[in-house]
């Protein structure tokens, strides 16, 4: 088989290689410390039992889907209670109840979502409009 | 096919050079604007749309008028307009092309833009709009594509492209009386609440576009060896005359029911327009150019030997292009919004970055022309019959 | 198989638009979910409706009170940008020809003349707004009346504020946050640039089982809050014992702000 115009061929591909990985040779050889997201807040650590309102692991990796649930059942629906598989109630807000224990952002979320390579603050861009609690630092 | 637009001599290159160069200043103002938000703009409360959202009007109508070529050369076998109609087609595709850029320039959210679709809403006027120019879109580019490579090859286009054509002409019509309906259907905007909104844009519409068309024909024919054909300009030029006819009425009947019937809110916005109101007039001026220019368009259109003549015909086309697109691109979109609900005045005009953003905006659609033109005069160029 | 470029694009097209077919299966998978609720403690009603007692306004409360304008504002985080160009408002007063344009007679303007009127979202039966939202980002909801806006999904558009022909729609033409000069509410958002915002009758309070901020913040009770469907809310008895006038009734969008003047 011959290839027409292999070395043109040959050169875009090593560039669209090169430009495809970037974010390889961007971060090479950095040590990235692995996320360390804190719970040691006034409200969590005076709780009896330390329970969100999902089990851990589907917190982890269902809070987004959570969040925007919450967020159409609130706003379009008019429904602001959450019932928990535990039968226990939540007031579904992000801003009033998921941060009235996690009050510490810096340490939480963004914890995660800048070593996820997230913009930190931009994406997700839940800030811009729900005021994120002071932290003292 | 596409090939055809890589290869030509320098001017060519420099003209789509400028083009870049203005698609690049616009590109940087809407990053400032991005940015910033649409402070950057001279939009308010009360007049909160403007000069994007008056072009994407005009535009539209510039996008509908080509109609007025396919609708004689397919239904009516008219065969002087066989040269020229893919040129109609082709400046449809770039009309679109900007209507839906100054949209999104619009936005205040551009990133939100596909909810539109993920929410689809058939309540909304604008869920329509967006639905009859995208479709208006992709009718263009398969026809105008699919008949000139058939041209090409020197065979007749598929049949399949047929049935396309067909749709496209009342399609046209609908993209123009869509875009009329997002105005006319709003409780309280006296001046856009007419019944004859969607007449008035597609005369006008019909009226512009043709006109912008055989400037570009005369173009086309001054630089490339295609041309369109003189029958084709004389029937369009015919085409123009009535449309501007129409449109002027149109214009005049607005103003009887207005003011005979004496109604203040209808009377206002007309006013406003051409004489000021509460010591506010920032666009009388731009309405007393646009009668001017319509009047010498008429004069020049309806006398037989002006409108045959090639020089007096370009002014007569020059001069409706301006004069419609200072009505309808400038004047009916501003003045809905004024007076605002609280019957007060509150101007608007454009800022500089607005005004760079808009350039930026027709100067990619000058590209895409370009473009376009230049693959299909090369196209003709070749299968013409050597002399 | 022999196939040529051509063909093997095709195919790959088709294949690009299926997979646009996914977010469809994702919806058939779901499971059963928790189940959202009403708050218990929240205020109900089936056609919440506003009457604004002028009269009341003028003759008890104090001059240039703007106690129901700063609660409301203070309470939503709205920002003072300082122009007449960019102002957000939610509740505000204009001149009585101005809310009620062409019903000022040289007459009666002159008895009127310079007295605040109350002016906000009229929440209306028939809302041009929700009408012409390409996005439902602002809708009206079915169990009460209240027309909400989604900040999350509103494109900036800018259509309804085309459509409200109350003049009740503002736009954040930049980052209102440097603008908020009250100290902010931290128990409820503020808006960011590009969106539109509006009144939204104090849902969020009305969830909590309290009235809405203005209302409450009216020491001579000139405003009222009530529901329509019930003859014995407040709202009834004011609209049966009293003549009453609702802005610009002829564009049928059926205000539910009612005026005693």
């Amino acid at each position: 088989m011959k290839i027409y115009d292999a070395r043109y061929v040959l050169i875009g591909l090593a560039i669209f290689v090169g430009l495809f990985t970037i974010p390889f040779w961007y971060n090479m050889g950095r040590a990235v410390p692995p996320p360390d997201p804190k719970l040691d807040t006034p409200v969590i650590q005076q709780m009896a039992v330390k329970q969100c309102v999902l089990p851990l692991a589907e917190i982890r990796t269902g809070h987004m889907q959570l969040l925007n649930d919450w967020r159409t059942w609130v706003v379009r629906d008019g429904l602001r209670t959450y019932v928990a598989a535990d039968g226990k109630t939540y007031n579904m807000s992000l801003q009033n109840t998921c941060m009235d224990c996690h009050s510490n952002k810096t340490q939480f979320c963004d914890q995660c979502h800048i070593y996820a390579g997230l913009e930190a603050g931009t994406v997700p861009y839940c800030w811009t409009c729900h005021i994120a609690p002071k932290e003292n630092q | 096919m596409l090939e055809r637009a890589l290869t030509g001599d320098k001017r060519y290159y420099r003209w789509l050079m400028f083009l870049l160069v203005l698609m690049g200043l616009g590109f940087a103002s809407y990053l400032y604007q991005f940015n910033k938000g649409l402070t950057i703009t001279g939009l308010s409360r009360d007049v909160s749309w403007g000069f994007y959202i008056a072009q994407f009007t005009f535009l539209v109508g510039v996008a509908a008028s080509a109609v007025m070529v396919v609708l004689p050369y397919y239904l009516h076998n008219v065969k002087v307009f066989g040269k020229i109609t893919i040129l109609g087609e082709f400046l449809a595709i770039a009309s679109v092309t900007m209507c839906l850029l100054f949209i999104i320039v619009d936005l205040g959210k551009p990133m939100r833009l596909l909810n539109v679709l993920l929410y689809p809403t058939p309540n909304s006027i604008l869920f329509w709009d967006m639905v009859v120019l995208n479709g208006y879109l992709f009718l263009n580019l398969l026809i105008g594509w699919n008949v000139l490579e058939a041209e090409r090859k020197g065979v007749h286009y598929p049949n399949w492209v047929k049935p396309l054509i067909y749709i496209s002409i009342p399609w046209a019509v609908s993209i123009h009386t869509v875009t009329a309906f997002l105005y006319a259907g709003l409780p309280g905007r006296h001046y856009w609440l007419t019944a004859i909104m969607a007449a008035r844009f597609l005369a006008s519409a019909f009226a512009s576009g043709p006109a912008l068309l055989i400037l570009l024909a005369f173009l086309v024919k001054k630089y490339t060896k295609f041309d369109p054909g003189k029958e084709a300009i004389d029937k369009l030029s015919q085409i123009i005359t009535y449309a501007m006819i129409i449109s002027l009425f149109f214009v005049g009947l607005e103003v009887f029911t207005a003011f005979y019937s004496n109604i203040p809110s209808h009377m206002e916005a007309i006013e406003y327009l051409f004489f000021g109101i509460h010591g506010h007039g920032r666009l009388v001026p731009f309405m007393w150019l646009f009668l001017i220019l319509a009047i010498v368009a008429l004069v020049l259109l309806i006398n037989p030997n002006t409108r045959k003549q090639e020089k007096t015909l370009k002014i007569a086309c020059l001069a409706t292009f301006f004069s419609m697109w200072l009505e309808k691109g400038l004047g009916l979109v501003i003045a809905g919004f004024i007076p605002n609900p609280f019957n007060e005045v509150r101007e608007y005009a454009p800022t500089i970055p607005e005004l760079m953003i808009a350039i930026g905006v027709w100067a990619t659609g000058f590209f895409v022309l370009t473009i376009l033109y230049k693959i299909a005069t090369s196209v003709k160029e070749e299968t013409a019959p050597s002399i | 198989m022999e196939t040529s470029r051509r063909n093997f694009l095709k195919i790959s097209g088709v294949c690009a638009l299926g997979l646009t077919a996914l977010p469809v299966a994702d919806v058939f998978g779901e499971s059963d979910l928790p189940k959202a609720i009403k708050n218990p403690q929240a205020l109900t009603g089936q056609h919440w409706a506003m009457v604004v007692d002028m009269k009341k306004c003028w003759e008890k409360g104090k001059e240039g009170c703007k106690d129901c304008i700063l609660a409301c504002h203070a309470v939503h985080n709205v920002p003072d940008i300082g122009s007449i160009k960019e102002e957000i408002k939610w509740i505000w007063t204009n001149h009585y020809e101005n809310v009620f344009p062409g019903q000022e007679n040289e007459y009666n303007v002159k008895n009127l003349e310079g007295r605040p009127f109350i002016a906000l979202c009229n929440h209306c039966t028939n809302p041009p707004c929700v009408r012409v939202c390409p996005t439902q980002a602002t809708f009206k909801r079915p169990e009460d009346g209240i027309v909400m806006m989604d900040f999350h999904r509103c494109i900036g558009c800018r259509y309804c504020m085309a459509g409200c022909p109350y003049g009740a729609r503002s736009f954040n033409w930049r980052d209102p946050r440097p603008f908020i000069k009250t100290e902010l509410n931290m128990r409820f958002p503020t808006r960011e640039r590009g969106v539109v915002e509006k009144c939204n009758f104090c849902a969020e309070r009305l969830a909590e089982g309290l009235l809405p901020a203005c209302v409450e913040a009216c020491k001579v009770g000139a405003l009222s809050f009530g529901d329509l469907a019930d003859p014995n809310s407040v709202v009834r008895k004011l609209l049966a014992s009293h003549f009453t006038m609702r802005r610009k009734p002829e564009l049928g969008t059926q205000p539910n702000v009612y005026y005693i003047v």
